[in-house]
């Protein structure tokens, strides 16, 4: 072997192990996701698979058998095709800088700014990490409950992955149709205040689509505003404004996971991807730090539940017993400025006055809201008529469960 | 980032010119235009190469050198035209593509300097110059790398290159490795495996002989004690003995990639420092003797730790001051 030969390969060990070691040192159940070798399976997805992440996915399983030629190549044809690609620079540089001397990280470049390396080096790893750990088929996200009809997709966002998982709605039942690296608020997530730099945690939807020509390049192809604050986080006393799905400037390709004033930001040919699917007004948008997974199972039987709660308050309003249908309002509720004390007395008023009341409800949509408490967002079409009243509109509820009972907590026009 | 590229060295690619070319050019010719290139006098250089070049137009030795003076005179095109020529109808030479590859980076074309470098390599793969110059641009192509990932604007320092250049291919010229291997056979081969690993890194190089090695004709017992004290740096290495290994390099060690001292210091440090245990060992190595305090060991170099293992080949070059013998240079590859 000569002496190129042996130098390559000494120095191979090291950038294999710094990557290993990046990426123990960010989340422990990924190092060993990418030590062992990699299945047969995950070999074959990974070799007809041309996405960027996949592209990474190849070069640093490369590097990590020493094939430093091979994952060049593979940095090479990312290059070709995702030229602002910043990440692959930096994996490029090391796969050349490793030919002269070791290196021990990745992004070995000396006296560099150390914020723009460690975004780089988080992208890494979050591409990485959201590769080797695919979404899995038998599962689906918690939070979409139900979809209503016409409802074609809905978007989950993981900040703490930097993922976007998009998906369709087929006969009610969410289809996972693909997945994208996003970049989400300088500070994390659980925005609660005007430039707190933070992404928002919740239920949302698109409500404007916002075309390139009026935009500032640094937005990309599109931008796509969400609604918030929405009730909730009103209710929670949350401010700030001006949260949207966007793409990027046309120098670049993707920003690191951790780079917006809170908006959610996509390279621009997945921005274009998903624009298709977006519907204004319709298109739900649930942000979580965490998404939770459940399996289709649980999640038939957490919607059938919840169906059949939504259906005993149809039910209990058309009886015209307040009671019973007072019953489905929390303590803690809030109508506007009327709080649970002033809905009644409205209510009871309003009950005394009927003869019957018929309440059709269409078009419902139920959001599991991401986060620790059981809290449902619930909206749809209604349809009012009673001996001296009747009226259509959208509701929006948000139930929450207390003490083991789900009770609405807000309610109001959508 | 200073990039700093060797020339290809003219003695060795004389010694292969010479054994190639069909009609030898005399000696005498080639000595003396580079006495006057070394002399730095290119004018005479250059008409008596064209001298020579009249008579035998295609020899090999004289338009290499017609290439260095072209080099030197900051005539780079011209000069990259006459390596070109010379690649081309003598592909299995590496020194010319060696220095059209020095000539590429001065001018920005690392990419172009990379290529050839390694055709250079695959014609002669020992050719240690070559390596070392394929690590600085493979460097500098990295830094470019670096820079388009960080968005950072590195000023354009080729300008500057280019000059350090022309001078390195004057004074490395006569005195670059190959001087090593061409020095008289005082030098000696020590025994490969006789030094036992386990020399003691405190004791075999903190007990000198303090008068000092006035018996010059002790060629061996200097060989012996050159190894000794290359087993006790690896031993202090292995020990993870961070002041011992330091304790070994001379106080005008030149760090590699014109690194301060103290950075250097402190990387090594870090680097020593951080696996839990190192093992570096020793194998076959050879001492060349040059006068009585200056030494070239290369052997090969097997470096094992709880995270990397390399089997390296090295060079140390040490020198010899009060009784003592330290690490001047040290160097991957041969």
């Amino acid at each position: 072997m000569n002496a190129k030969g042996r130098i390559a390969v000494a120095a191979a060990a090291i950038v294999a192990l710094a990557v290993m070691g990046a990426l123990a040192t960010f989340g422990k159940s990924v190092a060993p996701a990418v030590a062992q070798a990699i299945d047969p399976d995950t070999a074959k997805m990974m070799a007809g698979d041309r996405t960027a992440d996949a592209y990474l996915a190849r070069a640093f399983d490369d590097i990590s058998r020493e094939r430093f030629d091979l994952a060049q190549g593979e940095i090479d044809a990312l290059l070709k095709v995702k030229p602002n690609f910043r990440l692959a620079h930096l994996i490029k540089g090391d796969l050349l800088l490793v030919r002269a001397r070791p290196v021990n990280a990745i992004g070995a470049v000396k006296n560099a700014p150390s914020d723009r390396l460690e975004g780089l080096r988080a992208e890494a790893i979050a591409r990485l990490r959201a590769y080797r750990e695919r979404p899995r088929a038998d599962l689906v996200p918690r939070y979409l409950m139900q979809m209503r009809d016409d409802q074609k997709y809905a978007i989950v966002v993981d900040t703490h992955r930097s993922r976007l998982y998009l998906y369709q709605n087929v006969d009610g039942r969410p289809r996972f149709v693909a997945d994208y690296y996003v970049s989400s608020g300088k500070n994390g997530a659980a925005k609660r205040r005007e430039g707190d730099e933070k992404t928002p945690v919740g239920v949302y939807h698109v409500v404007a689509s916002l075309p390139r020509q009026k935009l500032s390049d640094f937005y990309g192809t599109g931008a796509f505003p969400i609604d918030y604050p929405n009730e909730w986080d009103r209710l929670q006393g949350r401010n700030g404004h001006g949260i949207w799905l966007h793409g990027v400037p046309s120098d670049t390709y993707s920003r690191p996971p951790r780079a917006s004033n809170g908006c959610v930001v996509l390279a621009n040919a997945d921005l274009d991807a998903i624009a298709r699917d977006l519907q204004v007004g319709l298109t739900p948008v649930i942000i979580s730090e965490d998404v939770e997974w459940t399996s289709v199972d649980d999640w038939a039987h957490e919607r059938k539940a919840f169906q059949a709660q939504l259906e005993q308050w149809r039910a209990d309003w058309e009886s015209r017993d307040a009671d019973r249908y007072l019953g489905h309002y929390s303590p803690h509720f809030r109508a506007g400025s009327e709080d649970l004390a002033a809905w009644s007395r409205h209510k009871r008023l309003v009950n005394t006055g009927k003869t019957w009341i018929k309440v059709g409800v269409r078009n419902v949509s139920m959001f599991r809201n991401p986060g620790k408490e059981d809290l449902v967002v619930v909206t749809f079409d209604q349809d009012y008529r009673s001996n001296n009243l009747s009226n259509t509109m959208r509701k929006r509820q948000y139930w929450a469960r207390e003490g083991g009972t789900w009770r609405i907590v807000y309610e109001g026009s959508a | 980032m200073n990039l700093v590229l060797r020339p290809a060295a003219l003695c060795a690619m004389l010694a292969l010119a010479a054994a190639f070319a069909a009609l030898p050019t005399r000696a005498d010719d080639i000595q003396d235009i580079n006495k006057l290139i070394r002399a730095g006098q290119h004018a005479q250089a250059m008409d008596r190469v064209n001298q020579v070049l009249a008579k035998k137009p295609r020899d090999a030795q004289a338009r290499f050198l017609k290439g260095v003076i072209l080099a030197e005179q900051n005539r780079p095109q011209e000069a990259i035209e006459v390596f070109t020529k010379l690649s081309q109808d003598y592909p299995e030479l590496p020194e010319p593509y060696n220095n059209l590859a020095v000539l590429y980076a001065a001018q920005g074309q690392y990419e172009k300097a990379r290529q050839q470098l390694e055709m250079s390599i695959r014609t002669h793969p020992s050719y240690a110059t070559a390596y070392e110059n394929l690590g600085d641009v493979y460097a500098k192509l990295a830094s470019q790398a670096y820079d388009k990932a960080l968005q950072l604007d590195s000023a354009n320092s080729t300008a500057k290159n280019k000059l350090s250049l022309i001078k390195e291919l004057i004074s490395r010229a006569p005195s670059a490795t190959p001087a090593v291997a061409a020095q008289p056979p005082s030098a000696v081969a020590a025994a490969p495996k006789a030094a036992p690993r386990a020399a003691e890194p405190k004791s075999e190089p903190a007990a000198p002989r303090t008068g000092p090695a006035t018996a010059q004709a002790s060629a061996p017992g200097a060989g012996d004690e050159v190894l000794k004290t290359v087993q006790a740096w690896a031993s202090a290495w292995s020990k993870k003995d961070v002041d011992g290994y330091l304790a070994f390099y001379a106080s005008d060690f030149k760090p590699p990639k014109g690194e301060a001292r103290a950075q250097w210091e402190k990387s090594r440090k870090e680097r020593i420092s951080a696996p839990k245990r190192i093992q570096v060992t020793i194998e076959a190595p050879r001492v060349t003797l040059k006068g009585d305090d200056n030494a070239v060991v290369s052997f090969r170099q097997k470096y094992r730790s709880d995270n990397l293992q390399s089997n390296n080949s090295k060079t140390l070059v040490l020198v010899r001051a009060e009784g003592k013998w330290k690490i001047q240079q040290e160097r991957v590859g041969g």
